[in-house]
């Protein structure tokens, strides 16, 4: 969608047709004969919307301030939050929470953008290369987690069974303590770099093809069209997958409990994972509040990204 | 246009589909009058427990053929499992009977709220007395015991101390010197299986015993929030004792990606010698090795004092408070609490531990493990129910934590007091007075 604020830069835009504005009266017949549908076709969704999404999110909130059980309710203020910041496994939640949504989208962006580059040119066999990388998207989350666990197992796995085959001594991939949430997040780059690659392939395409001729006339090399030519022009879709990535990396949750269930002891555990430890445990208002600082943290970092990301893009 | 028509009749359909489902949930049930009433029956899936169950019902209904019982067996085990079972109960979803743990969890379950009360029940009386406060608030009783007590202690591989001329020591010291003579053989001397986090608990919570012989009113000063781990020497050597078999070098290669099963077959073929360990496994190696499962004995865990057992009480059914049978489900209790019962579950599991009941005997010919925890429970020698089942306080974070301290990522005493730290919201969330 974005998309078009490029491509359509090289043309003229058309003059705006000049709309004849006259004096509005203010009837509400009138503006009701503007809209597709009637008012109460918009009812079942608004109901739906309300009932699943507004009343939870504003309740959440209530009982982020209380400590709950299924049968009774006791307020007790900020306690929850502030019992939640004095956590000593959240400080590590953060950090590993933000060193993993890092580290998952930057190399989704440059993996996938290689991989993007490689399966637009004409290479032998596109079409099922473009399948392959596809291909883990589709696979779900838990099991892909499992089978990983399984091959990095430190003695019986494959992938240590194979480097033994060469020499080499491989890691505890799971079981380091230093080293588990480095193994997860390689494994949610093997998995979801496809759907990276897939946007920039949209955006890499979509790319007219004169400017490479223009520039093959003014002789540049490919190396300096990545950069000058592909990069520059497919933003719209870097921003994409940044943002889908982020908030992805920032919300993990299925893959590392699949996995590691945040161990060794807490050295993977991310946000999400504290937050289900706490709701496992049976500490409700405890693991609303968590819930709810997610919610502030996701939006805070998200948006200003979303709004700095799109000026750029409007800039250029 | 006609993909846009086609919506609110979409939408139609997906209400009606609710309205339906939701009636649904209004049906149901039903009752009989003078035909066989069937009970409904729901446990987690640990294989062990499922084969009592089995075995409980169709002793049961061989007995009693006007009541049928029909056991979902389905559930998870673990921290998923309490979390269904207590959204169960408070939704009024459980079924007729249920199997569960007795002791803390059973605490948080609100009780006097979701089960049946079993105060008047005449069988009441026959079971131990310290087995009864572990399923009984202040205003009743709730459970029967559906198996045998089990002790928290050490099993050994007994070619191995043969070999070396050890004997069972009664003092940490004793066995850290049993340790450095089977690492100084190149065995591995304690197998640890932090893969199964719940596994990394026992040096911790089966020294319970040592804690008491020091102070016996421990736990009630606990649960008032007035002694802590990190504070008390004889409480944090559980946490110590993890943080040195691993720096030690005792432990084995793979302790971390080690599994539970993997550490039973370790034990039972000698590729380990000591692994800490509930009785209750002892069924799950008769079952998978029966050739050497006499070649596995069993010790208490050692402290610096007294010697004596940690024990486990056994886990319990209930019923839900809603059933709609509970003149038959009073009568499936009765029943596992009976000398009948538990001989149906020693046919089925065999036995890891003494019964609780009044009159219930267990066979001579029992596994050698077992053998060696029953002098605990006789004349002259000393046991102490687990912490669990003297205080309604168990953090829930104790099985990460010490991981990390088995594995050297995490202080004893750091581990320790972040432990505090747990039960502390623990008991707070069940709004126990002086936290």
């Amino acid at each position: 969608m974005t998309m078009t604020s490029v491509t359509s830069a090289p043309t003229i835009p058309p003059p705006p047709p000049i709309e004849p504005e006259p004096a509005r009266p203010r009837l509400s017949g009138r503006i009701r004969a503007n809209r597709p549908y009637p008012g109460w076709f918009y009812l079942p969704a608004a109901i739906i919307y309300t009932i699943l999404f507004l009343v939870p999110t504003v309740a959440s909130f209530y009982f982020s301030l209380t400590r709950w059980t299924l049968f009774d309710v006791e307020f007790i203020g900020f306690q929850n939050f502030i019992q939640f910041f004095q956590e000593p496994m959240l400080v590590q939640g953060f950090t590993n929470t933000f060193v993993y949504a890092a580290i998952t989208s930057g190399a989704k962006v440059v993996i996938g953008l290689a991989l993007a580059v490689l399966l637009t040119s004409e290479i032998v066999g596109r079409g099922y290369l473009r399948a392959v990388v596809f291909f883990p998207v589709l696979v779900s989350t838990i099991g892909v987690g499992f089978t990983f666990k399984v091959l990095m197992d430190p003695f019986d796995g494959l992938i240590n069974q194979t480097l033994a085959v060469f020499g080499i001594e491989g890691p505890g991939w799971l079981t380091d303590p230093s080293l588990a949430l480095i193994s997860v997040a390689l494994v949610d780059i093997w998995k979801g770099v496809g759907l990276a690659t897939l946007i920039f392939m949209a955006g890499i395409v979509a790319i007219p093809r004169e400017y490479y001729e223009a520039a093959k006339v003014d002789g540049a090399g490919g190396w300096r069209n990545f950069w000058s030519i592909t990069v520059p022009l497919v933003r719209p879709a870097t921003n994409t997958v940044i943002i889908l990535s982020l908030i992805g990396g920032l919300r993990s949750f299925d893959l590392i409990w699949a996995m590691t269930r945040g161990g060794p002891g807490f050295t993977s555990d991310v946000i999400a994972s504290v937050i289900y430890k706490q709701y496992q445990a049976g500490f409700y208002g405890l693991s609303t509040a968590g819930n709810v600082i997610l919610f502030l943290v996701v939006t805070a970092i998200i948006l200003p990204l979303f709004i700095w990301l799109n000026r750029r893009e409007v800039e250029l | 246009m006609s993909a846009k028509r086609r919506m609110p009749a979409i939408v139609l359909a997906g209400v009606t589909t609710l309205a339906l489902g939701l009636s649904g949930c209004a049906a149901g049930g039903g009752t009989s009058d003078g035909e066989a009433v069937e009970l409904s029956f729901f446990m987690g899936n640990v294989e062990a427990n499922v084969a009592t169950a089995e075995g409980l019902i169709a002793a049961f209904e061989a007995a009693n053929p006007d009541i049928t019982i029909d056991l979902d067996s389905s559930g998870p085990s673990g921290a998923e499992g309490d979390n269904l079972t207590k959204t169960k109960l408070a939704t009024g979803e459980m079924a007729d009977l249920f199997w569960y743990n007795s002791g803390s969890l059973f605490q948080a379950l609100n009780p006097d709220q979701t089960l049946l009360n079993m105060a008047d029940e005449p069988w009441v009386d026959s079971l131990n007395e310290s087995y009864v406060q572990t399923v009984s608030t202040d205003n009743g009783v709730y459970g029967a015991p559906a198996g045998t007590a089990t002790g928290g202690g050490v099993f050994y591989y007994i070619p191995d101390y043969e070999e070396l001329g050890l004997s069972v020591p009664t003092t940490w010291e004793e066995f850290a010197a049993n340790n450095e003579a089977l690492k100084a053989a190149g065995k591995e001397a304690v197998i640890q299986s932090y893969a199964d986090t719940w596994t990394s608990q026992i040096f911790v919570l089966a020294d319970y015993f040592n804690v008491r012989a020091e102070d016996p009113d421990w736990a009630e000063k606990y649960t008032a929030g007035e002694v802590k781990y990190a504070d008390d020497p004889v409480a944090m050597a559980g946490f110590q004792h993890l943080q040195d078999v691993h720096e030690a070098g005792f432990l084995n290669q793979d302790f971390a990606s080690a599994t539970f099963d993997d550490a039973l077959r370790k034990v039972a073929n000698g590729e380990g010698t000591h692994y800490p360990m509930l009785t209750f496994a002892i069924s799950t190696i008769a079952d998978l090795y029966p050739d050497t499962v006499d070649d596995i004995g069993f010790f208490a865990l050692p402290g610096d004092g007294a010697n004596g057992l940690t024990v486990w009480m056994p886990p319990a059914i209930y019923a839900s408070a809603n059933t709609e049978h509970p003149e038959e489900a009073k009568r499936f209790l009765e029943f596992v609490a009976s000398v009948d019962g538990c001989d149906a579950m020693t046919d089925a599991v065999g036995v890891s531990g003494p019964y609780l009941v009044d009159g219930c005997t267990i066979p001579d010919d029992v596994p050698r493990a077992v053998a060696d925890m029953l002098p605990y429970f006789e004349e002259g020698g000393e046991t102490s129910p687990a912490l669990e089942f003297l205080s309604p306080i168990k953090g829930p974070s104790l099985e990460q934590i010490t991981v990390e301290v088995g594995s050297g990522i995490r202080s004893a005493a750091d581990g320790a007091a972040l432990y505090d730290e747990d039960v502390k919201k623990q008991a707070q969330q069940l709004g126990l007075p002086g936290w």
